[in-house]
């Protein structure tokens, strides 16, 4: 269990920079260019949403690659 | 022991009334987006102006993690108690100005301003609330019963909604639609004023809470909440794992059953608005018992598996039961009843305009199993152009449907309580007391307030983008891109809590109850 909770760090931070991409160049982008009332939505993606689940994601893939989420092999 | 019992169900009561009236305060907002928009966003275009509110509505759940991070901070440092005292006078005060602003067209630009304004006032005061609350009364509960004294916290979050709708409906049932309309929904906005007195005065005397007394009697505070809780990688994991292992999941899981549910009956279906009330106040009726139902049954078998089934639950059946909820009020595929369905037409100058005419056509349908139909078409001319066209449906359906759709959102209600039930209990066990107000609050509210709040928003963008895109394919003469466009909205939800439960599946193990640390 330790090795999948380690192996799968890496789908994480992948899921979590995919994320950011899909948000930022998908979501964003167009509602910027569009302006207007679309401007709240395209703040709260890039600024908000993107950057915790993008940095978040990576930073708890991370963590799990570095087995801090692994159960002791004593317990 | 009885003299316990009766002191903790005080306490349990105390603290969840005036949750709920926080959460009270919360939703009349949402409630009443759409007269709201007409109010304080003035713009030719509904839908706009439908999405502007929501994005204020976002904003007011975006700005619930800086209230977690500060009024979390604060809880762990001078005590529980004051803390919630401070939001709830926060919450009551920005919800009653609220109800005083004077429209856009008495004062332009600065009637939005300050809606706004006093909305990211709501959502920090909701932003410390909750932790508070849920830390207060789990500090407060034996540990074998934890999860079902704190799940009484958990339902204040649908009871506030509950309230709020029958607020809305008791005042619009006294007054007609115009009165509403032009004044009438300011009063649940001031109702505020009075419940939130009345939970100050019953929270006044309510005591600190012992574990933070015991830890501050023994110095064993914290001198830096947020630096302890998040900057430091053996606590800041944990934070990591509540919010993407849990509250993340469920906060979509909360808001697709609770809120998109209720835009979905509106604005999709077009159902009346008040069937669409109806509908989601006997669904949270007969759901709500369900959050203590789980809280005390994770007590016997874990919070994790109850969380992770709801989850689990939404991730399968949210498809076939919307498709089902808008297939049981479209009349696209009922029969008409002979003689009904001729268009109304009303011709007539523009108030205010010599040569701009606006004609009305109303059309109304009456079919065979007794649903009604109304459409209210509005075009402006000028010069013989049609400069201005909008289009309003309403369908009422029949009651043999009406319960249906009941039995349909329970489904949905149902997930909401087994994903949200016992994840107080879960979020306090996490963390140690000298910040557990700081560590559990931030995970909960951007899980709920960001991932969750921007689920109605999200949802109603990827619909609209399902629908133009088949719209395009129409005018190109292609077959539609989406076969059902009003279902695409669901992705959201369903990818968020989907991913959510496998890092919980895998990441949580769910062992460690003890808080007294």
């Amino acid at each position: 269990m330790n090795a999948i909770k380690k192996i799968l760090g890496v789908l994480w931070i992948l899921i979590g920079l995919y994320a950011g991409y899909y948000l930022i160049i998908n979501q964003a982008v167009p509602l910027w260019k569009s302006g207007g009332n679309d401007l709240v939505p395209a703040i709260i993606y890039s600024f908000i949403l993107a950057p915790i689940i993008t940095l978040g994601m990576s930073v708890f893939g991370l963590y799990a690659i570095q087995g801090e989420f692994s159960a002791k092999e004593n317990e | 022991m009885s003299q316990k019992k009766q002191s903790l169900g005080y306490i349990i009561g105390a603290s969840s009334v005036g949750t709920l009236i926080e959460w009270y305060d919360f939703y009349i907002f949402g409630s009443l987006a759409t007269i709201l928009a007409s109010k304080f966003f003035p713009t030719d275009d509904p839908t706009a102006g439908f999405l502007n509110t929501l994005a204020t509505f976002a904003a007011g759940f975006v700005v619930r993690p800086f209230g977690a991070l500060f009024f979390g901070r604060l809880g762990d440092l001078i005590g529980r108690k004051y803390t919630f005292m401070v939001t709830l006078m926060l919450m009551g005060g920005a919800t009653f100005m609220i109800g005083l602003i004077p429209g856009y067209e008495t004062i332009g630009a600065l009637a939005p301003i300050l809606v706004l304004i006093l909305r990211l006032l709501q959502g920090l005061a909701l932003g410390g609330e909750y932790g508070g609350a849920a830390t207060y009364v789990a500090e407060h509960s034996p540990a074998e019963r934890r999860g079902f004294w704190t799940s009484w916290i958990q339902t204040t979050a649908t009871v506030g909604l509950f309230v709020s709708l029958a607020v809305i409906m008791l005042t619009k049932s006294m007054m007609s639609k115009e009165t509403f309309d032009d004044w009438g929904w300011r009063v649940p906005f001031w109702v505020s004023i009075i419940m939130v007195f009345v939970s100050f005065l019953i929270r006044r005397n309510m005591s600190e809470s012992p574990l933070f007394e015991k830890a501050k009697a023994e110095g064993k505070t914290s001198a830096n909440p947020l630096k302890e809780s998040f900057a430091n990688k053996l606590n800041f994991k944990f934070v990591l794992l509540a919010l993407f292992g849990a509250t993340m999941g469920q906060g979509v899981v909360w808001y697709t059953g609770q809120f998109y549910a209720q835009n979905f009956l509106l604005k999709t279906c077009n159902l009346d608005d008040i069937q669409a009330n109806s509908i989601m106040m006997w669904a949270l009726i007969l759901g709500t018992p369900l959050f203590v139902a789980f809280g005390a049954l994770s007590d016997k078998i874990g919070r994790k598996g109850i969380m992770l089934t709801g989850m689990l639950l939404a991730v399968i059946c949210y498809r076939p039961i919307f498709d089902t909820i808008y297939n049981t009020v479209d009349v696209s595929h009922k029969e008409i009843v002979a003689g009904s369905g001729l268009p109304d037409v009303k011709k007539e100058l523009v108030a205010g305009s010599s040569s701009d005419s606006l004609i009305v056509t109303t059309t109304q349908k009456s079919f065979t199993d007794g649903s009604k139909y109304l459409e209210v078409k509005k075009e402006t001319i000028s010069e013989s152009k049609i400069i201005h066209s909008e289009v309003k449906k309403t369908i009422w359906i029949n009651s043999s449907d009406k319960w249906t759709l009941i039995g349909l959102v329970f489904c949905l209600i149902v997930f909401v309580t087994m994903a949200y039930g016992p994840i107080a209990a879960f979020l306090v066990e996490m963390f140690p007391t000298k910040i557990r107000y700081s560590s559990m609050s931030l995970p909960y509210h951007i899980g709920n307030g960001v991932f969750g709040g921007l689920m109605p928003a999200i949802a109603t963008f990827l619909a609209t983008q399902a629908n133009e895109a088949n719209k395009k394919a129409e005018e190109l003469g292609q077959a539609a891109v989406f076969a059902k466009p009003y279902l695409q909205g669901l992705y959201y939800p369903m990818i968020i809590a989907g991913i959510c439960f496998v890092i919980g599946l895998i990441y949580i193990d769910g062992k460690d109850r003890s808080i007294e640390d």
